[in-house]
């Protein structure tokens, strides 16, 4: 919470004059009763109209002041909570964007995107009334009850009596009913959930002839939120009667206690209708400053989430001094140094029990190919992650080119590596700009040259606008496999010394795939490549073969060793190639 | 193909349709009536006393105290009168308006399930979702907002004239000429801000669509080092909003200022004609703090109903919405279908002979989504009894669609389907489905434990049969892995698992249910082939001598079949056992040596 308020202090000039200007507003409108009661104890007691129209334009001069005042309020308080939301909006933004894998797995982005958005704009809002109204009410509250004082002792001590019971009941009702609100939400959270589990499922559900069963589900459902609606919504319903009441009853005693001083001779009539003015403000300011309460329960609700995920620190420790890789072009690397190393690697998921990595130990040298292969969850996913460091090891060390690659700036070594992940995500924009991605200043020539080598030189040529067409958000208006083959498009333009291929072909049909790794192999100018799949046919080629089963090694070698010595790797093949190809 | 027809609601249809929602509670409505006359007319009453008793209070030695007596004890009967009454008014809102709202929602979801998938496919789930949820939430508050604001708002309006009006003509002039004012302050600051809080809005929808895609996909965004490039495009953007919404919120926040200086305006005007009125004689000062009273409670319902005006009309416009959707057609049945699953298997064994049984057959079976595109057209299979289907084909090629055919999730546009030898269209929906098993590629699971997911199709399942038909679907070992095991809750749709989990329990789902005749559409997509073969056999024995059908792109896993029919665009272009098809040399062969090549 803290770690927000600090986005306040540039405003800080803002966050005070917006509440004074608001308090002084207060004041001169306090004043307003007291001028009536001028008006009526001397304006009409001496028939004096001359003094009466003085007294209206002061009530109107009293009334612009006021105005100037709120105006001046108003733009500094909206001046204040703009900027403050602005710049935790920034902060937070910057901050997502320093959390490593692990903390974004955790958090879940759809989650981010919440306290990126609408948490930060209730806040906001927060911020806004607070700086507006906080001050202000309990300022016309107790004002009232000063002006009171300075008119009659006894009198004034009724709302002594009043304000508390006034305040107890508003506060009370508020209390019990917040509670309330909270569980009707999580009921419609429920009845939400079911209406749309029943809208994706229908055809599960019918084929299940389940139709009838998720009615009276819902109809349950559906009751239990009517009757907590019910249930808040008639104690919410006491506030105004009771508080009317307490009012009006407080109302009656001024008139009878006021009666009785005015035949004592203390205090005017007129001093009676003002003591009746300051009672009624007292009311609407009340339930100002409840509405008022109801707002910022629900912006600092917020304000915890938000500064929750601030609080986040990224797992991924940088090197002090970091190493930049050393990767020459060409092939021209050390020979004897492997490029890519995993020396007794073992990897936990943060709050997983169990290991979905053992103890990986390989070696591979510079322009190999690597396939790994194994059935769904084995890890092999997992073991390609560690690489460009998205995860740290929890065991063991992954070295580049000799090196750790903890001794690396995270960005040099995200630098040469290009990743394609397993979903393929492109970003609005025309084809081009998703292409440069991985390098900013790239030609048309080295993205055409990309794109011919992914297989969707093709494809993109045939659209009207080329490398101009324009992709949706998310890459909707094209198919699985032509996004696919951008986003493998995508990490070639940075010609990467390392090229990760995480089952990234699984929705081009063999064919297609075929020639992929062929021009892969064939211009990617001996970077190392690591191709994850389940297809045998997709890694039966390659340099050497890691073999995975429940995030052990079961073998590493080539298609021809591991048919004869790894079980798993056997299996998998007789599954899927013909006899004559194993 | 029947025409569709859509019917759309306009204001009027709208409201007489709320009304004939609302007529049920007719009683509530008139007691919610009756008691917000009482209070208005109560709430109006009590200044009038008050500034009779101040009247009493003159001067020292000049208080007729027997005479306020009297009114303080009139006026604590009637505060507290008017008090229950608002309180059985607000009860009487409430109920009205829950209740009218749970029925609306449970109405929408059951037609929902009668809804023809047609319907269903073509909508997004966000669309629906908001008619059901948001639209309905808004008509409610619409609903109680009219009742207590709107009502009660013009009966104080025109009750405190009435009773300005009978206290003093000219005071009553100055307030309802000058009231106004404020309708014009306000209605101009409001067009002014309209465009600044359009302008706000494009410039938020533009923010949340980056932030959707950069946060979203973070991981991209960092694997490809483009953070600084990603907050460079943020800030620019929030900077933007910055300017925007400062002077939109400001300006937006002039409304509440500028109304409350109108009525001090009014303020002023009725203390001033009121007191010169008082020196003449025409009222007493009592009657001069009762008018002030009224001065305040005369502009401030003008405030309000202006803002319950929008909300009505929202209302409203939500309200016709949700009307729409629970005026589209519902499937239908045929009134001499058969309804159990008993009859038809009697029908068919007496029609058309015991080999019926568990038979299916297309014939002349046309089919289109869209009228204009046709996909499929004359199709004509038969499957006996006891055959393992498969269907083979490029994406596109009608193989799902059959599917939806053969559950009737679609009605065909001509030909019939017949299985156990008898029209699918002359039995339910729920007599035909309860034949089948089937699983889907994409997994539906309900949020719940993974017990109750498997059960789903036999609720009263016991622990052994779940276990058995986990074990079958090799998803025992990784339920057995999860924190509660067999307990473990899901979030919604399974968030939790992976695809290929998500699959396995599908899986699970149907072999507890163990149905005549079985349907597997791509339902192995998401698991590696080594799995998927040991599924296939547990199928194999289970479905033994039981009719299957399963559509597949992984050629390698369905050699076995029986009869492999493989389509293109709609229609069979090959049909056999895998040795046959590979002789022939054709399309099959093709698919088959594409899917093998390196």
């Amino acid at each position: 919470m803290k770690n927000l308020l600090k986005y306040l202090k540039n405003y800080k000039k803002e966050s005070i004059i917006a509440p004074l200007f608001k308090m002084l507003e207060a004041t001169f409108e306090l004043f307003v009763p007291l001028v009536m009661a001028d008006i009526i104890d001397i304006g009409i007691a001496n028939h004096d109209t001359h003094y009466i129209l003085i007294r209206g334009v002061i009530l109107v001069m009293l009334g612009i002041i006021g105005l100037t005042c709120s105006l001046t309020a108003q733009y500094f308080a909206a001046k204040a909570a703009v900027g403050f939301g602005t710049q935790v909006r920034g902060s937070l933004f910057r901050h997502i964007n320093s959390l490593s894998y692990t903390e974004l797995d955790v958090l879940g982005t759809s989650t981010l995107i919440t306290r990126m958005t609408t948490d930060i704009n209730q806040v906001q809002n927060g911020v806004n009334l607070f700086l507006r109204l906080f001050l202000r009410s309990p300022f016309i509250v107790f004002g009232a009850m000063i002006m009171a004082f300075t008119i009659n002792i006894k009198a004034a001590l009724i709302f002594v009596v009043a304000i508390p019971l006034l305040a107890f009941v508003v506060f009370g009702v508020m209390k019990l009913s917040i509670p309330m609100y909270t569980s009707v939400q999580k009921q419609l959270d429920n009845v939400v959930l079911s209406t749309r589990e029943n809208l994706n499922g229908a055809r599960v559900i019918r084929a299940f002839n389940r139709q009838n069963e998720e009615k009276e589900t819902y109809r349950e459902k559906n009751s239990v939120l009517k009757d907590l609606q019910m249930k808040v919504g008639n104690l919410s319903a006491l506030m105004n009667p009771v508080t009317y009441v307490i009012v009006n009853l407080a109302i009656v005693a001024i008139v009878w206690t006021g009666g009785k001083e005015v035949d004592n001779g203390v205090i005017t009539q007129g001093e009676v209708v003002a003591l009746v003015n300051y009672m009624s403000q007292i009311l609407v300011e009340l339930i100002k400053l409840a509405n008022l309460i109801v707002n910022i329960t629900k912006s600092l609700a917020c304000a915890e989430r938000i500064s929750s995920v601030l609080d986040v620190q990224t797992s991924i420790v940088q090197a002090e001094q970091a190493a930049c890789i050393v990767m020459e072009e060409d092939g021209q690397e050390d020979k004897d140094v492997p490029a890519v190393e995993f020396d007794g690697v073992s990897f936990v998921y943060s709050g997983a029990g169990a290991e979905s990595l053992t103890d990986i130990s390989f070696r591979v040298m510079a322009g190999e190919t690597v396939g790994i292969i194994g059935s769904t969850g084995s890890g092999k996913s997992s073991l390609v992650n560690l690489i460009p460091r998205f995860y740290d090891a929890t065991k063991g060390a992954v070295k580049i080119n000799g090196k750790n690659i903890r001794e690396y700036s995270t960005a040099a070594l995200r630098d040469v590596i290009g990743v394609v992940p397993q979903k393929a995500v492109l970003f609005k924009g025309t084809i081009r700009d998703n292409m440069k991605w991985g390098k900013e200043d790239a030609t048309d020539d080295e993205i055409m040259q990309a794109l011919n080598t992914a297989q969707a030189g093709e494809f993109v040529m045939e659209k009207e606008n080329g490398l101009d067409a324009m992709i949706t958000q998310g890459g909707s208006n094209l198919s699985g496999g032509q996004k696919q083959r951008l986003t493998i498009a995508r990490a070639l333009v940075k010609t990467p010394r390392i090229l990760i291929l995480d089952d990234s072909s699984s929705a081009l049909d063999f064919a297609t795939d075929a020639k992929l790794r062929a021009a892969i192999r064939e211009n990617t100018n001996h970077a190392t490549v690591f191709i994850v799949s389940q297809r045998a046919s997709t890694v039966r080629y390659s340099d050497k073969i890691i073999v995975l089963e429940d995030g052990l090694a079961a073998g590493i070698g080539t298609h021809d060793e591991l048919m004869k010595t790894c079980d798993v790797y056997k299996e998998i093949c007789m599954s899927q190639l013909s006899a004559e190809e194993v | 193909m029947k025409k569709e027809k859509k019917k759309t609601y306009d204001t009027k249809e709208t409201i007489a349709k709320i009304l004939s929602l609302i007529a049920p509670y007719g009683l509530y409505v008139t007691l919610s009536l009756v008691f917000a006359v009482g209070v208005v007319v109560l709430t109006l009453y009590a200044p009038i006393l008050v500034g009779n008793a101040v009247d009493m209070i003159i001067a020292p030695g000049d208080v007729d105290f027997a005479g306020i007596g009297k009114i303080l004890i009139k006026i604590v009967i009637i505060v507290v009168l008017t008090a229950v009454f608002q309180w059985i008014m607000n009860r009487c809102n409430n109920h009205i308006t829950y209740s009218v709202v749970e029925k609306i929602r449970t109405e929408a979801f059951e037609h929902i399930q009668g809804l023809p998938l047609k319907y269903i496919d073509g909508h997004q789930t966000g669309n629906i979702l908001n008619r059901v949820i948001t639209d309905v939430d808004q008509f409610s508050d619409g609903l109680l907002m009219g009742f207590t604001q709107f009502f009660t708002g013009i009966t104080t309006i025109a009750g405190t004239l009435l009773f300005m009006l009978s206290i003093n003509i000219k005071i009553t002039l100055v307030v309802v000429l000058v009231t106004p004012l404020s309708f014009f302050v306000a209605g101009f600051i409001a067009k002014k801000t309209y465009t600044l809080f359009r302008r706000q809005s494009e410039i938020r929808g533009e923010m949340t669509g980056l932030i959707d895609e950069m946060v979203g996909n973070q991981k991209i965004v960092q694997a490809f080092n483009y953070q600084d490039d990603a907050v460079a495009r943020f800030d620019e953007i929030n900077n933007n909003l910055q300017k925007c919404s400062h002077k939109a919120i400001f300006f937006s926040s002039i409304t509440n200022p500028a109304t409350r200086f109108v009525n001090s305006v009014v303020y002023a005007g009725v203390g001033i004609t009121g007191a010169f009125a008082a020196i003449t004689g025409g009222i007493t000062v009592g009657q001069l703090s009762c008018f002030l009273s009224y001065a305040n409670q005369y502009t401030k319902p003008f405030n309000e109903i202006s803002g319950v005006i929008t909300e009505l009309q929202n209302a409203l416009a939500c309200a016709a919405k949700v009307f729409e959707l629970l005026e589209e057609a519902q499937e239908s049945e045929k009134e001499t279908a058969f309804t159990s699953v008993d009859a038809v298997l009697r029908k068919s064994r007496q029609g058309v002979g015991a080999a019926a049984e568990g038979s299916v057959c297309f014939e002349h079976v046309y089919f289109s989504y869209v009228p204009d595109v046709k996909l499929i057209e004359d199709f004509n299979l038969k499957v006996t009894q006891g055959q393992r289907v498969a269907i083979v084909g490029p994406t596109g090629c009608g193989k799902s669609t059959m599917i939806n055919l053969l559950m009737r999730f679609y009605d065909v546009d001509s030909g019939e389907i017949k299985v156990d030898g008898l029209n699918t269209q002359s039995m339910t929906r729920q007599v035909l489905r309860e034949r089948f098993g089937m699983v889907l590629q994409e997994t539906w699971l309900q949020a719940g434990t993974i017990r109750d997911n498997i059960a789903y199709g036999k609720p009263d399942a016991t622990d052994e049969e779940i276990e058995k038909a986990a074990r079958m679907a090799h998803a025992h070992s990784f339920i057995k892995r999860l924190p509660d095991g067999y307990h473990t809750v899901l979030s919604e749709n399974g968030g939790n698992l992976s695809q290929g989990q998500k699959q396995l329990l599908c899986i699970a789902r149907v072999m507890l249910k163990l149905p005549p005749m079985l349907i597997l559409d791509e339902a192995t997509s998401s698991i590696d082939t080594r799995t998927e073969i040991r599924i296939q056999k547990a199928f194999h024995t289970l479905m033994e001598g039981r009719t299957s059908f399963v559509v597949a792109h992984r050629l390698s896993t369905i050699k076995e079949s029986d009869i492999i029919l493989v389509m293109k665009a709609g229609k069979i272009i090959e049909q056999g056992t895998h040795n046959e098809l590979l002789a022939m040399n054709g399309f099959y062969w093709e698919l088959y040596h594409s899917q093998f090549a390196h």
